[in-house]
């Protein structure tokens, strides 16, 4: 007999959801935080993708935003340009699912033509091909005028709320979670640990290897899609190489192969970097001293070298959260 | 508008491809001896052409007029910041990791590049605004053959014409160099053999800093102006021309650094979004093809 | 009866080095044969060719009746050819148990889509694969190591995991790479009758590269002695211990 399990990701996620919205009601948490909250909950998105690709299946990706940016154009081209939804109409809400998940498809299909030949090539050098492919993608939504070219596509409607983005976030950590705690996980675990022993254990290692490029890709096009109905725009410079290493940042700090790291990372490091800038500028006004809000880069540089140079295995190495963890039964 | 193919084009190729040359040399002999990719690689150059600015205002103020050795001490103060940049970030980022998995190694440089693009521009004296070159050598321009030729082409080719051959003789002729190509091979051997590998890393991190930083004054003076993040493009498309070439091989680096310059010519001059994709269009292709490269040798992996 | 593994005239060449010359073999089912050679002969070569790591310049290879010369290395051993590395190649940050069920799972057998919906279905087969992967662990003597880091065992352990590794992908034919090396005596005498245990009790045929005289002696059935590629003589392990050729190429060498 298999035991019912209590989903604790499932009536975790529920109480955070009830809290934050009970504090928000209330006043407590004012817009300006709970618009952070949901760009964190973005940023987990983008993280824990990211993290089945490189801390799983121990691949390395460089361009990650490059497929957000896909997932972003699409859907906003197809709820502001095409479909050319409002809000305020009952039943629009169906039809921006659709949109996003077409951004989530095209980023997944693009993610699968590139990675078929490229996941041949080893470490660095998929490092640098992703972020070749990622600048390339920049390239090209800067030069399509139907998408407004380098000024960007303004004017998308604004679909992302909270219980939206929420909801979203805990659908994709669940999907992830689940790919990851099953035979698919372990084949692109197994990957990660030793390509030529995976494979000789009767791993089709390729197919894993574009299965995981491809997944992630996906859920990253879902993440810009909810972007690009946040923010109320896409812009090429979104989704350029600094944003991919700054999800590469929250990997590293949360630890690679750990999704709770990662998603513990997404909130920190997104609250800290809006820390940082409010602080910056404060301290600009208080001393009148010219000091700019690069500084802000300056230390997520330092940050990211020292992940690399003190403490390799990031805040969660690869451990899981009893959240997260599916207890398994004897 | 004629041919894409026209003299003035080669000339701009031509031009382009030495300075990418003198950048792809850094890359490839610092992956040639420490299997790293070194993402802040076009950042020391960048910092190459800070330092010749500032070198600039600093001689030609009590200098004035000898633009000779105007000239030659700007070109020094550039290989030498980027240099001693070069062996700082070996120091204390590359160092420590040095026997950690290559992964490592290379996030941290995605790291210092970083840091050093921001750092620059989040300094006051800097800050992330372009800056126009000054003209360290008078400009003028003679037309041949249909093309318009200035002696800013010669001195560019020039430049990275004599610093190669000297690298070439370097590396084949001294012990140094020797040095040099046995670390490349074996750096268990070598060490054995009395060889002192990390003094060995060292130097060439400065030789390849300090070509870099040469690249970096030539495109300043070139293209005539200079900003903090300025040495992302120009750093990506050597490192192509390194892979190119076959990373690890320095006649390839150079090899490639020209096709590289011509075709990146060729084809901005047919359609811009040609010419600014044409880079990573080669660079997918020789990786698909021969990852290689043109020059480099096949290596078996031990199972 | 055919054997269940024909190798006719296999060569490969790396670029101008002939590293295998003309190799052929016919195993039989339920037998436990041998490679020997020194050093550099070629013998993981060989091993490297069976599996599809490399593709041999010219030969055939059949097995169980299927040419599987061309065939790529996870269908090889889908096929029923498992094997160990002479140097381990564990998944070290994985459980003991994860190691065993990579190997066993089949990934046709649950979906993507029941993965992620976790159906009844899929948690019975996830239930299986548990269940053997411990069943074998046991056999192993390992049952007491499931829930630890691969990297936190010892070698000898190790060495019986990787083992139990290669056993889990239900082979027909195992290709053991030097499992005596850096062994202890004691060590050594445990894995002899562990490998003819396996053999018994998997119903698998043992295909034995070996430096170690006694494990090959003692244990295998049909010997061939190789040397910079080419053979240089086979029989019962009787005959070919006498051979005055392999004395001097393999144990004159050692020996000295």
């Amino acid at each position: 007999m298999t035991r019912f399990k209590t989903p604790k990701l499932l009536i975790t996620a529920a109480v955070v959801y009830g809290v934050i919205q009970a504090l928000y009601s209330l006043g407590i948490i004012n817009g300006y935080i709970l618009h952070i909250i949901n760009q964190s909950l973005i940023y987990v998105i983008l993280a824990a993708s990211l993290n089945l690709i490189n801390g799983i299946t121990g691949q390395f990706s460089l361009g990650h935003m490059g497929f957000a940016g896909i997932g972003a154009y699409v859907s906003g081209t197809l709820t502001t340009l095409i479909f050319k939804l409002n809000p305020s109409i009952p039943g629009s809400y169906l039809l921006f699912i659709v949109a996003i998940l077409a951004g989530g498809l095209v980023a997944a299909l693009v993610g699968f033509l590139i990675g078929f030949p490229s996941l041949r090539l080893k470490g660095d050098y998929l490092a640098i091909v992703t972020l070749g492919f990622g600048e390339i993608i920049r390239t090209v939504f800067n030069n399509i005028e139907y998408v407004g070219g380098p000024r960007g596509l303004l004017g998308i409607p604004k679909f992302s709320n909270f219980t939206v983005i929420f909801i979203v976030t805990f659908l994709s950590v669940a999907v992830i979670r689940n790919i990851i705690q099953s035979p698919h996980g372990r084949a692109m675990l197994s990957i990660r640990e030793n390509e030529l022993a995976s494979e000789l254990v009767g791993i089709n290692t390729t197919r894993y290897k574009v299965l995981s490029f491809a997944t992630g890709a996906f859920f990253a096009g879902i993440a810009g899609g909810l972007f690009a109905h946040l923010l109320q725009l896409a812009h090429p410079t979104q989704f350029g190489f600094s944003k991919s290493v700054e999800i590469l940042i929250m990997i590293y700090a949360g630890g690679v192969g750990s999704l709770t790291g990662s998603i513990v990372a997404a909130f920190a490091l997104t609250f800290l970097s809006e820390g940082l800038r409010l602080g910056i500028r404060a301290l600009a006004d208080a001393t009148g001293l010219p000091i700019g809000g690069e500084w802000r880069m300056v230390i997520y540089a330092l940050l990211l070298i020292f992940i690399m140079l003190f403490r390799n295995e990031g805040l969660m190495g690869t451990k899981e959260s009893k959240v997260i963890l599916i207890e398994e039964a004897d | 508008m004629g041919s894409i193919f026209n003299a003035q084009q080669i000339v701009n190729g031509l031009q382009v491809g030495s300075i990418y040359a003198l950048i792809a040399l850094g890359y490839t002999m610092v992956y040639g001896i420490v299997r790293l990719i070194n993402f802040a690689h076009g950042d020391f150059y960048m910092i190459g052409a800070y330092a010749a600015y500032g070198a600039f205002y600093l001689f030609n103020a009590s200098l004035g007029g000898k633009t000779g050795i105007v000239a030659f001490l700007v070109l020094a103060a550039s290989m030498a910041a980027s240099g001693a940049v070069a062996l700082l970030a070996n120091k204390l980022a590359y160092k420590p990791l040095r026997y950690k998995p290559k992964l490592s190694s290379l996030i941290t440089a995605i790291g210092v590049s970083m840091f050093l693009e921001y750092f620059f521009s989040a300094l006051p004296v800097i800050g992330p605004s372009y800056r126009s070159f000054p003209e360290i050598i008078p400009r003028t321009d003679i037309t041949v053959g249909g093309a318009i030729i200035s002696n800013y082409v010669v001195i560019d080719i020039a430049v990275a014409a004599i610093l190669m051959v000297s690298l070439t003789l370097l590396v084949r002729k001294s012990s140094l160099g020797k040095a040099m190509r046995a670390v490349s091979q074996d750096k268990d051997a070598a060490r054995l053999m009395g060889i002192n590998v990390e003094k060995i890393i060292s130097f060439t991190f400065l030789i390849g800093g300090a070509f870099a930083g040469a690249a970096g004054l030539l495109a300043g003076m070139t293209y005539p102006r200079i900003f903090p993040y300025m040495g992302i493009q120009p750093g990506l498309k050597a490192f192509i021309a390194a892979v190119l070439g076959g990373i690890g091989n320095i006649p390839g680096a150079v090899l490639g650094a020209y096709i590289m310059g011509l075709a990146e010519t060729f084809a901005s001059a047919y359609n811009s979004l040609i010419g600014e994709g044409i880079s990573f269009a080669i660079l997918i292709l020789v990786l698909l093809i021969r990852p290689t490269g043109l020059l480099g040798e096949k290596t078996a992996d031990k199972i | 009866m055919p054997a269940l593994m024909t190798i006719q005239g296999m060569t490969h060449y790396f670029g101008g080095l002939r590293a295998v010359s003309n190799f052929g073999c016919a195993i039989q089912e339920g037998s436990i044969y041998g490679l020997i050679g020194p050093n550099g002969s070629g013998k993981t070569t060989i091993f490297n060719l069976i599996t599809g790591i490399y593709k041999p310049t010219e030969g055939k290879i059949l097995f169980d009746e299927r040419d599987i010369t061309a065939e790529k290395p996870y269908k090889i051993v889908q096929g029923g050819v498992a094997r160990t590395f002479q140097n381990l190649r564990i998944f070290s940050n994985l459980t003991a148990l994860d190691n065993i069920r990579i190997a066993r799972q089949s990934s046709e057998k649950s979906s993507l889509a029941s993965s992620i919906l976790r159906t009844p279905g899929f948690l019975g087969e996830e239930k299986r694969i548990r269940k053997e992967s411990l069943d074998l662990l046991d056999l192993m003597h390992l049952s007491d190591r499931a829930g630890e880091m691969a990297k936190n065992l010892p070698y000898g352990e190790l060495r019986r995991l990787e083992i139990a590794r290669a056993l889990a992908t239900n082979p027909k034919l195992i290709l053991l790479d030097e499992p005596a090396a850096g062994m202890n005596p004691k060590e050594v005498e445990d894995l002899m009758s562990l490998i003819q245990r396996v053999r018994d009790q998997f119903k698998v045929t043992v295909f034995l590269i070996e430096h170690h005289m006694k494990v090959v002696m003692g244990i295998c059935e049909y010997i061939k002695v190789i040397d910079f590629g080419e053979t240089i003589a086979e029989g019962l392990p009787t005959v070919v211990g006498k051979d005055p050729k392999v004395l001097e190429a393999y144990l004159g060498k050692r020996g000295a």
